[in-house]
């Protein structure tokens, strides 16, 4: 199953002759209490079959009750992004065997979905892409297998395999775009820039907690090749599971330089599914199909229609949040940036943080500053997202209030970070169980001043013979003996006042 | 005091109420009867003696001490193995199922559970009730009480045996294409067949979705309004159930019984054993069904015929849907979760466990049904199968509603024979499924329908189907009771005292 034998061109070189198109199935895990057909909770992470009932487990006789909130959530995801709203939409069964599916279906909407042909736009390095959506459905999730004894955690070489039924039955929308094509050399880029936004809108309407790392959001990703030029697209394939926004664009781009391979060698594209290995970033073949599985679908006998009344839609569409595009743009204004600032801060997953963060009271070109710089850095070092930092707006702006105050400088705000951030408690706090105040022109700061020149007679001298840049390196060794806690500009008076 | 065995359910709720029998006597005489005559009936799959008494004793109990106890209290009952019984075991007549104990009731079996019936046992079936003689059933033949080398009818024939055998006052049957009404017909019974979603299928062992509803099955119309009472009514955990209120039945089946039709506008369906459709009637059924069209109409009704052409199309329309959704809900008995698992030695993967599971577990007239309902829902024949069926539902449908403009109620046999010879059709599946020509319009469009006795014919009984709008079950009950009540004063007795009446086991 190794993919390392892939034999992969190199990526500018692929559009040379070859023109991408891609495409992204995104299903997303609802919040709701409980589960799509029954009242079961869906709390992440209980004991195995503990959220389970007949109708989860699909015990015979058991029946399907629709969650509402569910079908008013999938109407907001689907008003959100531009859909029409189906005012007639039924539940399909999708026929097939898998013991993670308990009624050997997986009850789903097949060609009456909830929201159809909507749209969201993307922006790539100040260029707009415009994505189609193609349908937002609703469905119910399956169970997880937990295969034992074998190497790979696959079904392949395991001794035993346990379910967990916990999952099956949890409300899971699909949103379905249609192909992609004319991104070229940015496809990989649009494609996760494409998940990023619609995982913040997501966020915005509140319907699931989109942690990709619970799977709450997971992606199936199709790309295609064409040669430059050809009318139509080529074959694709379904990279299955790509449960990160950095895999998005790497299993596009790996499906891209992979494809371009087969194809320069004269060879054809198989239309497969395909598995994404977070590890190498590479692809490799899902387990083949003989021939493409019948699921026989048909409308769900057990489940009435859903109807949703026009007034019922019009008063959720009256009710959505401000989304992202609209508050980024609203925020850029207020904060005076440019939209490519605006976009770091996307990138950084920071405009929340430091719309928060101004709301508590810092200035917005403080609260961009910590957060895009020291506060990134700490999180790329520990390998955590920006958000999940043991360090609430709050605590950064008070942080910065401290500054502006004069009660610390950036030097010793860096040393009570350290603190939040270990849990020593909010700023203030710290600065006072640390000492870390800014010294004033204290007695200690005195004789620190005094040792200094005494020590540096060399320097000393030159500072009094004019060489007043030489000052730096007495402000240096105060600075050093004081660890940082003495204010600079202060210092330097200080040094003047008796050299001169 | 009458032989509390052959007592109607009513009169036994009498005699409890009014203190002059107790439920452990009237539970005891059904067991013992029961543990008598039951290895030759065959009727259930499941007895336990020890809960039955120990609920009556409870009841009894409970009316001892002046605790508000409903009509029901004390009556016992006999459940269709279909229904889902918490910790009594429940197969739906399949091996697939055996020894499962399922871990929650079916609404209906609680809501019975609530008004302090007494559980005597679960009847047998035909295997996931697919089958019109109950000789699909994995697990025994049952036998006709009028005459025990003939079917019971099916697929609740366990059900039909055993009230007519004096097993049980009454039981639950349920009806996909006509398993109550068809059973109840050749029995000697009356059986209703409710309008689709009043009463819930929570906990029914699903057949066929769209069709499935379950329904009393007892020896007088008014126990089946009393039983249909019980079950019926608006169920949150059923999303095809109506929210409505309880029909009034009882209350119509009692002032059908005094007789007055006047006004009342019967329709007869040509199609079902009228003119040019005669072919695999019995000569005696359509002559017990003209007698009781007769004796309607002497107690004031007005009869026309009305032609209802899209019936002619329902037997292939339900022979598409109704396997087509059983292939999909017989899906989840994949040996993974409970009942039979076959071939799990380590060696043999999943696929094959699940198709060694399946192949022991389900019977031949299961897996035809399976395969027929696959091939029916596949991408290509789809539109030809289950996509044309659903249209010719909608047809019928069309010609109940046009019929309805003109007529009250429709009226048929229930069935085109009499009880046929164990045996006789086992070979022939398309003669089985011919058993049911009369009682899949109503099924098709989830209308009510009711099967009355309406005579013997060779000595059997025929049933009289008296089928009426959507919701307008009370009208079944009505004129089911005129019709009972004319043919019982004509005869001096009621309809089964006929069985009682002559030696057991034999035609007469």
């Amino acid at each position: 199953m190794s993919s390392t034998t892939d034999r992969l061109v190199d990526f500018d070189e692929v559009l040379t002759r070859y023109e991408p198109v891609f495409g992204l199935e995104t299903h997303v895990e609802l919040g709701t209490a409980s589960k799509m057909f029954c009242g079961c909770a869906t709390t992440f992470g209980a004991e195995p079959n503990t959220q389970t009932c007949p109708t989860c487990l699909g015990l015979p006789g058991s029946l399907p009750v629709a969650n509402a909130a569910a079908i008013e959530s999938t109407i907001r995801i689907g008003l959100a992004l531009g859909c029409r709203i189906a005012t007639w939409a039924r539940f399909s069964r999708k026929n097939y065997f898998y013991p993670d599916i308990p009624k050997g279906f997986q009850t789903t909407q097949y060609d009456e979905p909830m929201c159809t042909a909507g749209h969201l736009d993307v922006e790539v390095d100040g260029e707009t892409y415009r994505v189609e959506i193609e349908r937002v459905h609703l469905e119910e999730d399956t169970g997880k297998n937990l295969h034992v004894g074998g190497s790979t955690g696959r079904i392949h070489g395991a001794d035993h395999s346990l379910i967990d039924y916990n999952r099956a039955g949890i409300p899971l929308v699909e949103i379905v775009t249609r192909p992609i094509p004319g991104a070229g050399a940015k496809a990989p880029e649009v494609a996760k820039a494409y998940v990023t936004e619609l995982r913040e809108i997501l966020v915005a309407l509140g319907v699931s907690e989109v942690r990709m790392e619970q799977g709450n959001l997971r992606c199936d990703v199709n790309t295609s090749l064409a040669p430059i030029g050809s009318l139509e697209w080529g074959t694709r394939t379904e990279t299955k599971n790509v449960n990160s926004l950095r895999s998005v664009e790497r299993a596009v781009r790996f499906e891209m330089r992979r494809q371009a391979a087969v194809l320069d060698a004269g060879g054809t594209i198989t239309q497969e599914t395909r598995h994404f290995h977070e590890d190498t970033g590479s692809t490799s073949p899902g387990r083949s199909k003989e021939e493409a599985t019948d699921y026989r679908y048909f409308p769900e006998p057990d489940l009435v229609p859903v109807a949703p009344d026009e007034e019922w839609v019009a008063s959720l569409q009256a009710a959505l949040p401000e989304l992202p595009a609209a508050r980024r743009t609203r925020l850029s204004d207020e904060w005076g940036i440019s939209p490519t600032e605006m976009a770091w801060l996307v990138n950084a997953g920071a405009v929340e943080l430091v719309s928060d963060t101004v709301a508590a009271g810092a200035s917005p070109a403080d609260a961009r500053k910590w957060w895009l710089g020291d506060l990134a850095r700490r999180a790329n070092d520990t390998g955590v997202e920006l958000g999940e930092l043991a360090v609430t707006p709050k605590q950064v702006a008070e942080l910065i209030g401290l500054i502006s105050a004069g009660t610390i400088n950036d030097q010793l705000a860096r040393q009570a970070l350290d603190g939040v951030l270990a849990g020593e408690g909010d700023p203030a706090a710290v600065v006072e169980a640390r000492g870390l105040a800014v010294m004033g022109d204290s007695d200690e700061l005195v004789s620190a001043v005094e040792a200094a020149i005494e020590g540096n007679p060399d320097v000393a001298e030159k500072v009094r013979g004019g060489k007043v840049q030489a000052i730096g390196a007495l402000v240096g060794a105060v600075m050093k003996t004081t660890r940082g806690k003495a204010d600079a500009a202060t210092v330097k008076r200080m040094l003047e006042e008796r050299l001169s | 005091m009458s032989d509390l065995t052959t007592t109607d359910a009513a009169e036994l709720g009498r005699l409890l109420s009014g203190g002059e029998v107790s439920a452990v006597e009237v539970t005891r005489s059904y067991l013992d009867r029961i543990e008598a005559e039951d290895d030759a009936i065959g009727a259930y799959l499941h007895v336990d003696g020890e809960a039955a008494l120990r609920t009556a004793e409870r009841v009894d109990a409970a009316r001892a001490g002046g605790t508000a106890t409903g009509p029901l209290a004390g009556i016992p009952l006999a459940l269709k193995d279909v229904v889902v019984t918490e910790g009594v075991p429940t197969t739906s007549g399949s091996k697939i199922l055996e020894g499962w104990r399922p871990p929650y009731d079916a609404t209906l079996a609680a809501r019975l559970k609530n008004a302090g019936t007494v559980l005597l046992g679960k009847t047998n079936m035909d295997e996931f009730a697919m089958g019109s003689s109950t000789e699909n059933s994995a697990y025994r033949v049952t036998r006709n009480p009028w005459d025990h080398d003939r079917i019971p009818g099916g697929s609740s024939g366990g059900s039909s045996a055993a009230v007519a055998g004096g097993l049980a006052p009454w039981a639950i049957g349920t009806d996909t294409g006509g398993s109550i009404r068809q059973p109840a017909a050749v029995t000697g019974l009356v059986g209703h067949k409710p309008t689709y979603g009043s009463v819930s299928r929570y906990g029914l062992i699903a057949f066929s979705s769209s069709l499935d509803q379950a329904g009393p099955m007892t020896r007088t119309v008014l126990d089946a309004a009393l039983l249909h009472e019980a079950i019926a009514g608006h169920d949150p955990l059923d999303s095809t159930s109506i929210a409505s209120p309880v029909p009034v039945l009882a209350e119509a089946a009692r002032r059908g019984a005094e007789g007055g039709l006047s006004g009342l506008r019967v329709g007869v369906v040509t199609e079902l054993g009228g003119e040019g459709h005669t072919d695999g009637y019995d000569e005696g059924v359509l002559a017990r069904v003209a007698e009781a069209v007769a004796l309607l109409e002497s107690l004031g009704a007005e009869v026309r015929h009305v032609s209802c052409p899209a019936f002619d199309l329902a037997l292939p329309a339900y022979y598409l849907i109704a396997p087509s959704e059983a292939s999909s809900n017989l899906a989840r008995f994949d040996g993974v979760r409970y009942g039979l698992r076959v071939g799990d030695d380590g060696d043999r993967d999943l696929d094959e466990v699940m198709a060694l599971t399946r192949e022991q577990g389900f019977g031949p007239e299961v897996k035809r049904r399976i395969i027929l309902g696959t091939y029916a829902l596949s991408s290509g024949y789809y539109d030809a199968y289950y996509g044309q069926a659903q249209k010719v539902r909608t047809l019928i449908t069309r010609d109940f509603t046009s019929a309805w403009d003109d007529v009250d109620v429709l009226v048929s046999p229930t069935s085109p024979t009499v009880a046929w010879p164990v045996g006789a059709r086992v070979d022939d599946p398309i003669a089985m499924y011919a058993a049911d020509l009369c009682t899949l319009p109503a099924s098709l469009a989830g209308v009510p329908a009711i099967s009355v006795p309406c005579g013997l014919s060779e000595g059997l009984p025929v049933g009289f189907q008296i089928m009426a709008p959507a919701l307008a079950d009370d009208r079944c009950y009505k004129v089911a009771a005129a019709l009972e009540a004319a043919q019982d004063a004509a005869r001096g007795s009621r309809f089964l005292d006929q069985l009682t009446a002559r030696p057991a086991g034999s035609a007469a």
